[in-house]
C-alpha cells in the first residue's frame, strides 16, 4: 500500500520553478531516499510534503490525506526532523522531548513512557538533564531525530540528519535509522551518498526541480551504465563522468 | 493543553537566561533607586515633582514592560533562525496556539515585574492601596502592546535586527516618550504633540490614574494604548500566519 502518491506536485516562486510537476510513490514502510545537489528542490518537495508550504499546483496525499485539504490531518500522522537541528536550546533532553510529545496530544503517563523510550533508544541516558544548547552536535542530531519518532509518526522526514556529524556519530545515527526501517515509511535527504547505499531501500534523483530517475542503486547504476552510485548520481545531475 | 505546554516552554527558555531575568525584573529597580536618588538631591524649592515616587511608579511599571518586546522578539525569531519553528509548523499546532503560547508567558512575566516594581515602589515611598492590584493588572494590560511589537519584529527580523529595533530602539521611544525620564508636560509643543500620539505616554497615563483612584481618566488613556495594540497585534498575526504557511513576510 502506498504511503505517499505525488501527483504533478509544482512548487514556483514567482518566475523560478522550485520543483517541477513531481510524480512518485513510496510505499509503507519503505525508506526512501531524495538525493540532488544544491538548489535540485529536495528540501522544498520535504516540505510541501509535511504541509510547510503549499503547493502552487499538483497534489500529494500521505496515508489518505490530501496536504492541500486536509493538512491538520497530514500533520497528526508525520514529523519531520529539519536540516538544522531545531531543537529547543534552553529546555533539556527529556523536557524537550516531553514538549514535543505533548504536542502531539499524548497524555502526560504516555509523554513520560515514550520519553524514556526515546532515551533509551538514541542513547541520551547519559545527558538526560543536560540543556540541548549544551550537547554536542552528534547528540543534538540524535535528539532531533528522537523528537520527531516520539510522536510515533507514520511517515517521517529527515532531511540530512547527519549533517556535519563526525565518521562514528553518523554510523551510530545510520544504526538508529535502520532500526526503524518496515515500521515507519522514511523519506530522507542526504549528499552522503554511502549513508544511501547503507539505508535505502530506492532512491529518487532530482535535477532542477524534476525527479530525473526512481529506482534501487542497481536499477540506477544499470540505467546510467555506471559501476557505482556516485557517478549514476553525476550522470543524472547533468554532470560529466 | 499545547498552548500551555508552549508557554510554559517559553518562559523556561526566558527565564533561564539571566540577561533576560536582569533586565525583566532587575532594571526597573535599578532605575528606581537611581531615581530615587536623583529626586532626593533636587532641593524642595526648584518644586519639581517629576521624579517623585507618584510619578515614579507608573513611568517605571510601564518602562520595564517594554522589555516584554524584546523578550517575544528574540525569542520568536530565535525559534525560527534555529528551525524549531519550523519542527513545531509540522506539528499538529494551530498559528492561535502559537500566538497565545507566545504572549501567556510574557503577561506572566509582565504580572510579576509591575508588582515587584510597584511593590518596591511602596517602600519608596508609594502609598499603598487596594488601587496597585488594579494598577498592576492595568499595567499588564498596556504590555500587550509591547508583546504585540515583539511577535511583529520577531516574525519578520533576525534576532540581531530584534536586539536593535526592539532592545535599543522601542525602549528609548518608550522611555522619552512617555515622560518617564524628561517631563513632557513641562517641554510642550510638538514634543507633547508627538508623545501623545504615540500610546507610551498613555499607557503611564493609564497606570497613574490608576493608583492616584482617579478612575474616570483611566479608560480614555487605556482605549488609546488598546487601539494601537489591536493593529500591531493583527499586523503580527497576519505576518506570522504567512511565516507558518511558508509564504515570504
Amino acid at each position: 500500500m502506498n504511503a505517499i502518491t505525488i501527483t504533478n506536485l509544482s512548487k514556483k516562486y514567482g518566475g523560478f520553478t522550485a520543483v517541477d510537476n513531481l510524480n512518485l510513490t513510496i510505499e509503507q514502510g519503505e525508506l526512501f531516499a531524495l538525493l540532488g545537489i544544491n538548489g535540485a528542490g529536495k528540501t522544498t518537495t520535504i516540505k510541501m510534503l509535511s504541509c510547510l508550504i503549499k503547493p502552487t499546483s499538483g497534489n500529494a496525499v500521505l496515508l489518505g490525506d490530501s496536504v492541500r485539504e486536509h493538512p491538520q490531518a497530514v500533520k497528526e500522522k508525520i514529523n519531520i526532523s529539519p536540516q538544522e537541528t531545531a531543537v529547543a536550546a534552553n529546555l533539556s533532553v527529556i523536557e524537550n522531548l516531553e514538549l514535543t510529545a505533548g504536542i502531539y496530544g499524548q497524555d502526560i503517563k504516555t509523554a513520560k513512557e515514550m520519553t524514556e523510550e526515546m532515551v533509551s533508544q538514541f542513547g541520551l541516558d547519559g545527558v538526560r538533564n543536560k540543556k540541548a544548547k549544551q550537547l554536542s552536535g552528534g547528540m543534538q542530531r540524535r535528539l532531533s531525530i528522537a523528537m520527531a519518532l516520539i510522536s510515533n509518526p507514520q511517515v517521517l522526514f529527515l532531511d540530512e540528519p547527519t549533517l556535519g556529524l563526525d565518521v562514528l556519530a553518523r554510523r551510530e545515527l545510520w544504526a538508529s535509522i535502520q532500526a526503524l526501517k518496515g515500521k515507519v515509511t522514511i523519506v530522507l535527504t542526504t549528499h552522503y551518498l554511502e549513508e544511501v547505499e547503507a539505508l535505502s531501500d530506492r532512491i529518487g534523483i532530482m535535477a532542477n526541480g524534476k525527479l530525473a530517475a526512481v529506482g534501487t542503486v542497481a536499477e540506477l547504476t544499470e540505467q546510467t551504465g555506471t559501476n557505482k552510485l556516485e557517478d549514476a548520481f553525476v550522470v543524472l545531475s547533468g554532470g560529466a563522468v | 493543553m499545547r498552548i500551555i505546554l508552549f508557554a510554559k516552554r517559553n518562559i523556561k527558555e526566558i527565564l533561564r537566561d539571566p540577561i533576560n531575568l536582569f533586565f525583566g525584573l532587575g532594571f526597573p529597580l535599578i532605575l528606581l533607586v537611581l531615581l530615587s536618588v536623583i529626586n532626593a538631591s533636587i532641593p524642595p524649592e526648584a518644586n519639581n515633582p517629576m521624579f517623585s515616587i507618584e510619578n515614579l511608579a507608573p513611568g517605571l511599571a510601564m518602562f520595564g514592560t517594554a522589555f516584554m518586546a524584546l523578550f517575544t522578539g528574540m525569542l520568536v525569531s530565535k525559534d525560527r533562525t534555529s528551525s524549531f519553528l519550523m519542527r513545531l509548523f509540522a506539528s499538529p499546532m494551530t498559528s492561535f496556539d502559537f500566538i497565545l503560547g507566545y504572549t501567556l508567558p510574557m503577561l506572566v512575566m509582565s504580572l510579576a515585574q509591575a508588582a515587584i516594581t510597584l511593590l518596591a515602589s511602596c517602600i519608596a515611598g508609594l502609598e499603598l492601596t487596594g488601587n496597585l492590584l488594579l494598577a498592576i493588572l492595568v499595567t499588564m494590560l498596556t504590555s500587550l502592546l509591547f508583546v504585540g511589537f515583539g511577535l511583529l519584529f520577531g516574525s519578520l527580523l533576525n534576532d540581531k535586527a530584534v536586539g536593535g529595533i526592539c532592545g535599543a530602539l522601542l525602549t528609548n521611544v518608550a522611555g522619552w516618550l512617555s515622560g518617564v525620564f524628561i517631563p513632557i508636560d513641562l517641554i510642550g509643543g510638538a514634543f507633547k504633540k508627538a508623545a501623545e500620539i504615540l500610546p507610551f505616554y498613555h499607557s503611564v497615563q493609564a497606570i497613574k490614574a490608576t493608583l492616584d483612584g482617579n478612575f474616570v481618566e483611566i479608560l480614555p488613556h487605556l482605549i488609546i494604548v488598546l487601539g494601537y495594540t489591536i493593529v500591531i497585534f493583527i499586523l503580527a498575526i497576519i505576518v506570522f500566519h504567512r511565516r507558518m504557511s511558508g509564504d515570504k513576510a
